[in-house]
């Protein structure tokens, strides 16, 4: 089974959600970022999505297109990431996720991205611009790598497309949970819990909520509907008020939860 | 062949949320588009409004000193004055029959933002255009207009701040409010079905072109040949002649300053193919898969991708696609002005200036049909400032 899967089925089995932070990778500098990364798996992250910064990232609200651009200036790029992870390999308890666009994975080559993914702890990539359609040749590409493709349904997706996604899915499956960008909202959509109610029986990978989230209280009406949780932008906020991640952390797993 | 691909090149690389109005639009393409009532309201809009058919104008001065005859697809005789509102309008009436009642748009010159506000003016939509804070300045004429239209210009302060980064504000924007809104897309790229929506729009260029060459020269064109932006012009001044592979076939794109590192807008001659809007086409983008900016004298070309079925074109051989440099332009700019009392716009002196740059090569007799896609109007304050900085 997956190691992404295996990770967020234990937490559940503990009585609660996973945990899966968003760092842009370089974030906020390239020495800083690996402090905070150890930080969050300290602090019991289940699995930590690290970031890919893109020039273009239309998925993104302006807190992480801001943090991605300042990340790309610093230098930070995958062949830099995958080096990185794969000198503190075995170094983190949790689950290692790449989030980034389809072109610098492209263009890196997808099938040295298995490889250099595998060499690097990683176990799952989450490619916001690729949809269904567009998805053959990367899942082509990763297949025997243990590397998965982690697939976004959102409110709007017709239950057809996701039954498609559905018989495809490794890992997890990411419910978007705004029809919109990343980015902090005071409160999700009402719609959410019945999408919900009809996306979770399509699937038998678990399922991460995210988009949006900032507070525990915001994803306590979902109940069993949800799995684990992805937070990204009050993450890149949190450290932009000079305070740590492991910080950020104790919100979401209290000490000895 | 794969759905929205044009060989190797296009495809929908966009969010999952995308999806659903991305197919909803296809699903209009296919069944509203074709229909006679909807061609008829168009085509009743394009003659009444638009002021089509735009002339074909044979260059008598320019003819005789060249040796050949120099042909000008008039699209800039339209109302707004370029080739943008046959799209605007198209997609505008679409709109309309989707239920929706916002028009969004980018814009980069403010080309599309002008049409797309008229349009909307026109058809009684809502209008809201995305422009980079960049090309707000630049272009603050266009801007004026948008408001008179009755439509909200947002500035894009993001990224580079130009054209690109209001393509990714607007794809942001139509996330949210896809329910209530048309992204009325300025070129022929971007994810499918886009590029085929456009074409279809623009192809009235070639239509016309094709019957008025028969008319008036009493054959087809040896050459066609139109700028390059994201290629709208283009492929519609192309598409009629596509299967006249007697008909040579040459995009221009903008080659900027042309000094050696400097940036430029030719992503087809000096690019990499990789995946940008939604479409996996020719790019300016560094090794790493980054997206690099662009530059060009005239706003409108002033873009890092291209279309995909320009790609696809040049791939398969079918069309050529060559450059031209900012003074090039400026040079052909003034030519236009003085030789035919023709006032160009910048982009679309790349095509002349092609032509003119490439006189020698081409046989004595052809007929050649440039598209004259837009106006200068707009581009004044540009070539002033151009004169100063070269101390013209
Ligand atoms: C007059 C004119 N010509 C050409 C272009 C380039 O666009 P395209 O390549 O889509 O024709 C523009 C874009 O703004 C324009 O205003």
């Amino acid at each position: 089974m997956s190691i992404l899967t295996d990770r967020i089925r234990a937490a559940n089995a503990a009585g609660r959600k996973a945990v899966i932070p968003y760092l842009p990778a370089g974030f906020p500098d390239r020495e800083r970022f690996w402090d905070e990364l150890t930080a969050l798996d300290a602090a019991g992250a289940d699995i930590i999505e690290i970031g890919v910064p893109f020039s273009d990232p239309v998925a993104d609200g302006p807190v992480v297109e801001q943090a991605s651009l300042e990340c790309l200036e610093k230098g930070a790029c995958l062949s830099w990431i995958l080096t990185e992870l794969a000198r503190r390999k075995g170094d983190f308890k949790a689950g290692l996720v790449l989030m980034g666009y389809y072109n610098p994975f492209l263009q890196y080559g997808l099938e040295r991205l298995g490889r250099d993914c595998a060499a690097a702890g990683v176990s799952g990539l989450i490619i916001p611009d690729l949809p269904l359609e567009e998805a053959q040749p990367a899942t082509a590409a990763l297949t025997g790598t243990g590397v998965d493709v982690i697939c976004l349904v959102g409110l709007n997706t017709p239950v057809e497309r996701l039954k498609l996604y559905a018989e495809k899915a490794r890992g997890f499956v990411y419910f978007v949970s705004v029809l919109g960008t990343t980015g902090v909202r005071e409160s999700l959509p009402e719609e959410v819990l019945a999408k919900l109610d009809e996306v979770r029986p399509l699937f038998n990978v678990p399922l991460a909520l995210g988009f949006g989230i900032a507070r525990p209280e915001q994803v306590s009406p979902f109940g069993d509907r949800i799995d684990a949780v992805v937070i990204g932008s009050a993450l890149i906020k949190h450290i932009r008020e000079g305070k740590g991640a492991g910080s950020f952390m104790e919100d979401w797993r209290p000490a000895g939860k | 062949m794969q759905k929205g691909y044009f060989g190797k090149f296009g495809g929908m690389f966009v969010p999952e949320l995308l999806m659903p109005p991305l197919l909803e639009i296809e699903e209009a393409m296919n069944t509203i588009v074709p229909s006679e009532a909807f061609q008829a309201e168009f085509h009743s809009i394009l003659e009444d409004y638009v002021g089509r058919p735009s002339a074909l104008y044979r260059c008598p001065n320019l003819s005789k000193k060249l040796g050949f005859d120099l042909w000008l697809k008039r699209e800039d005789l339209n109302h707004t004055g370029a080739h943008k509102i046959n799209n605007a309008i198209g997609q505008g009436l679409l709109c309309r029959h989707m239920g929706k009642s916002v028009l969004l748009a980018e814009t980069g010159a403010g080309m599309h933002g002008v049409a797309t506000a008229t349009a909307a003016a026109m058809l009684n939509l809502e209008c809201v255009v995305y422009m980079g804070a960049t090309d707000v300045v630049r272009q603050s004429h266009n801007v004026r207009r948008m408001n008179l239209l009755g439509a909200t210009v947002v500035p894009i302060d993001s990224g580079t701040q130009t054209l690109k980064d209001a393509i990714n504000a607007a794809l942001r924007r139509w996330i949210a409010d896809q329910r209530t809104t048309h992204y009325c897309f300025g070129t022929a790229a971007g994810p499918h079905p886009f590029p085929t929506l456009v074409r279809e729009f623009q192809s009235v260029i070639s239509r016309e072109a094709k019957a008025q060459m028969l008319k008036k020269a009493g054959r087809l064109p040896d050459y066609v040949v139109a700028c390059v932006g994201g290629g709208s012009n283009a492929i519609g001044a192309f598409n009629e002649f596509i299967p006249h592979e007697e008909v040579k076939l040459i995009g221009v794109e903008a080659a900027g300053t042309g000094e050696p590192g400097c940036h430029h807008s030719a992503p087809l001659n000096l690019g990499t193919a990789g995946v940008l809007h939604g479409a996996m086409s020719m790019l300016l983008q560094t090794p790493e898969g980054q997206i690099e900016p662009s530059h060009s004298i005239a706003p409108g070309l002033d873009y890092p991708g291209v279309g995909p079925e320009h790609a696809g074109l040049q791939d398969c051989g079918r069309a050529h696609y060559g450059t031209i440099n900012d003074t090039q332009a400026y040079n052909a700019f003034h030519t236009l002005c003085r030789s035919e009392g023709i006032i160009p716009a910048l982009e679309s002196s790349h095509a002349v200036a092609w032509v003119l740059e490439n006189a020698a090569s081409i046989p004595k007799g052809s007929q050649v049909l440039v598209c004259l896609s837009g106006r200068g109007d707009k581009d004044l304050g540009i070539i002033e400032e151009y004169e100063k900085n070269k101390k013209i």
